[in-house]
C-alpha cells in the first residue's frame, strides 16, 4: 500500500470534531484560577502548568501522528514547521509562524498572533510573574520528547505582559536515539 | 495596571471587542485539558465527594462567565450579583452592564421556565453545539427539574473505574449550570447523576436542579 500523503492542517481541522473555543478558554481559566488558589506562588503555578502540558503532550503526539500522516521529519527545521502549520492548526485552529532561526538550526521561535487560551484575560498586579499560557510550552516539550527530541521551551513574548504577540522559543537540546527494548541474545 | 506607559493596541481587555463566538478548537484539545483538570484534582482530594465539589466549583466559574458573555452578546441584559475575581472580567464590567440595562431596557429572565429553557437551549447550544436532549420537571418534588443528555461532551472519553462508585465528571457541567442559575438570580443545588438506560451500554447523564425555597416563593408570587 503506498504511503498516505501528509494532510494540511486545515484539512485535518475541518475533519475533526470541534467544540466552541469559549468553552475551552473558560475551562482553562478555571484551571489556572484553581491552581492559583491551591498553590498561591506564581512560580509554582508556572511549573504545574508546564507539568500538565507535558502530560498532555505525551498523549497528544499519538493523535497528531495518527491524524496527520506526517512522515519522519528530516531535521529540526522541518519539525518546527510541522508544529507551527499542522500541529497548532489541528488542535487549536490557529497557525503559528516560525522565525528567528539560530546559526546551527537548533533554536527557533514560534510566533502566535492569536491565542484561544487568553480571550477575556487580564493579569492582575498580584500575578505579574505568571506565564498564563505555560501549558503550551509543556505540550510542545512533552510531544517532542516522545519523538526522541529533548527540548527546552520558553516564553519570549507574552501579550498578557504587554508585548504585541506570543512568542515561544523552542531549543533542541539533544536527539535521544530510541532504545531497542529487548536484549539481542534473549 | 499592565500596559500603562506602553503603546498597545488596546489599553485594557475591556476595550477589546468581543468576537462573535464562532471560533472553534478541536474536541481532543478540550478533552485533554479536561482530563488534566480531573487528574490534577484527583491528587488533591481524599474522597469522591471532595473531587465532585472541586469540579463543580471549577464549573461554577465557567457558568457565571458564560452568562455574562451570552447576555452581553445577545443584548439580553441582566444584573449579576456574583462577585468576580480578577483573572477574567474585572469587577467593574458588571457596573457597565447595569448601565446598559438602564439605557437599553431589555428584559431579563425572571421566570423559572424562562431561565430553564435558556440553559437547556441557548447555553447548551453555545457550549456543546446542540440543545440538551430533554428538560423535565421532577414528579416527586415541586422544586426539582432535570436536564438529560445521552452522553455529556465532557464524559465522551472518560470511563469511571468501578471503585469510584457513582462519581460523574458531569459534576463540572452541573457546576456550569449552577453558575448560570446563580448569577441570573435563581439559586439552586445542581448535581449530575448517571441513569442506566435499557438497551444502551453507557448510562445517560441527568443534571438534577433543585431550586432554593426563595425561587419557588418568588415564582408563586409572580403568578
Amino acid at each position: 500500500m503506498p504511503p498516505v500523503a501528509p494532510r494540511s492542517g486545515d484539512a485535518i481541522f475541518a475533519n475533526v470534531e470541534r467544540v466552541n473555543a469559549e468553552l475551552f478558554t473558560l475551562t482553562y481559566g478555571a484551571i489556572v484560577r484553581q491552581l492559583l488558589t491551591d498553590l498561591e506562588e506564581v512560580e509554582e503555578v508556572n511549573k504545574q502548568l508546564d507539568q500538565m502540558g507535558y502530560n498532555i503532550g505525551v498523549r497528544l503526539i499519538d493523535e497528531f501522528l495518527a491524524k496527520s500522516h506526517v512522515s519522519r521529519c528530516v531535521d529540526f527545521k522541518e519539525t518546527a514547521e510541522v508544529i507551527a502549520k499542522v500541529g497548532f492548526k489541528m488542535f487549536l485552529g490557529i497557525t503559528a509562524t516560525v522565525t528567528n532561526w539560530d546559526a546551527e538550526g537548533t533554536s527557533c521561535s514560534l510566533v502566535l498572533e492569536d491565542n484561544p487560551l487568553v480571550d477575556f484575560v487580564e493579569l492582575p498586579d498580584t500575578c505579574q510573574g505568571l506565564y498564563y499560557c505555560n501549558i503550551l510550552s509543556g505540550v510542545i516539550r512533552g510531544a517532542l520528547e516522545m519523538v526522541s527530541m529533548k527540548t527546552e521551551v520558553t516564553w519570549v513574548r507574552d501579550m498578557l505582559r504587554g508585548d504585541d504577540a506570543y512568542e515561544l522559543q523552542v531549543k533542541l537540546l539533544k536527539q535521544v536515539p530510541e532504545e531497542y527494548p529487548y536484549k539481542d541474545d534473549e | 495596571m499592565i500596559g500603562v506607559g506602553k503603546i498597545k493596541q488596546y489599553t485594557n481587555v475591556l476595550e477589546k471587542p468581543i468576537n462573535k463566538g464562532k471560533q472553534e478548537v478541536s474536541l481532543s484539545a478540550f478533552a485533554f485539558l479536561f482530563s488534566e483538570l480531573v487528574q490534577y484534582n484527583q491528587t488533591h482530594v481524599d474522597n469522591i465527594a471532595e473531587l465532585e465539589r472541586r469540579l463543580e466549583d471549577a464549573g461554577y466559574a465557567v457558568g457565571a462567565r458564560v452568562l455574562e458573555l451570552l447576555c452581553h452578546r445577545e443584548k439580553l441584559c441582566h444584573i449579576s450579583w456574583a462577585g468576580f475575581e480578577s483573572l477574567s472580567f474585572p469587577s467593574h464590567v458588571w457596573i457597565r452592564l447595569f448601565v446598559e440595562t438602564a439605557i437599553e431596557g431589555n428584559r431579563r429572565e425572571t421566570r423559572l421556565l424562562g431561565i430553564l429553557s435558556f440553559v437547556h437551549s441557548t447555553v447548551w447550544k453555545v457550549l456543546f453545539g446542540k440543545v440538551a436532549d430533554s428538560l423535565e420537571k421532577g414528579t416527586e418534588h415541586e422544586d426539582e427539574y432535570m436536564i438529560s443528555e445521552k452522553e455529556l461532551l465532557v464524559n465522551r472519553f472518560i470511563s469511571i473505574p468501578k471503585d469510584m462508585g457513582t462519581f460523574n465528571c458531569g459534576a463540572f457541567v452541573a457546576g456550569i449550570v449552577r453558575g448560570v442559575l446563580d448569577s441570573a438570580g435563581f439559586p439552586a443545588v445542581v448535581t449530575a447523576h448517571f441513569v442506566p438506560v435499557e438497551g444502551q451500554q453507557r448510562p445517560r447523564t441527568t443534571i438534577l436542579i433543585k431550586f432554593a425555597e426563595e425561587v419557588l416563593q418568588r415564582e408563586a408570587r409572580l403568578g
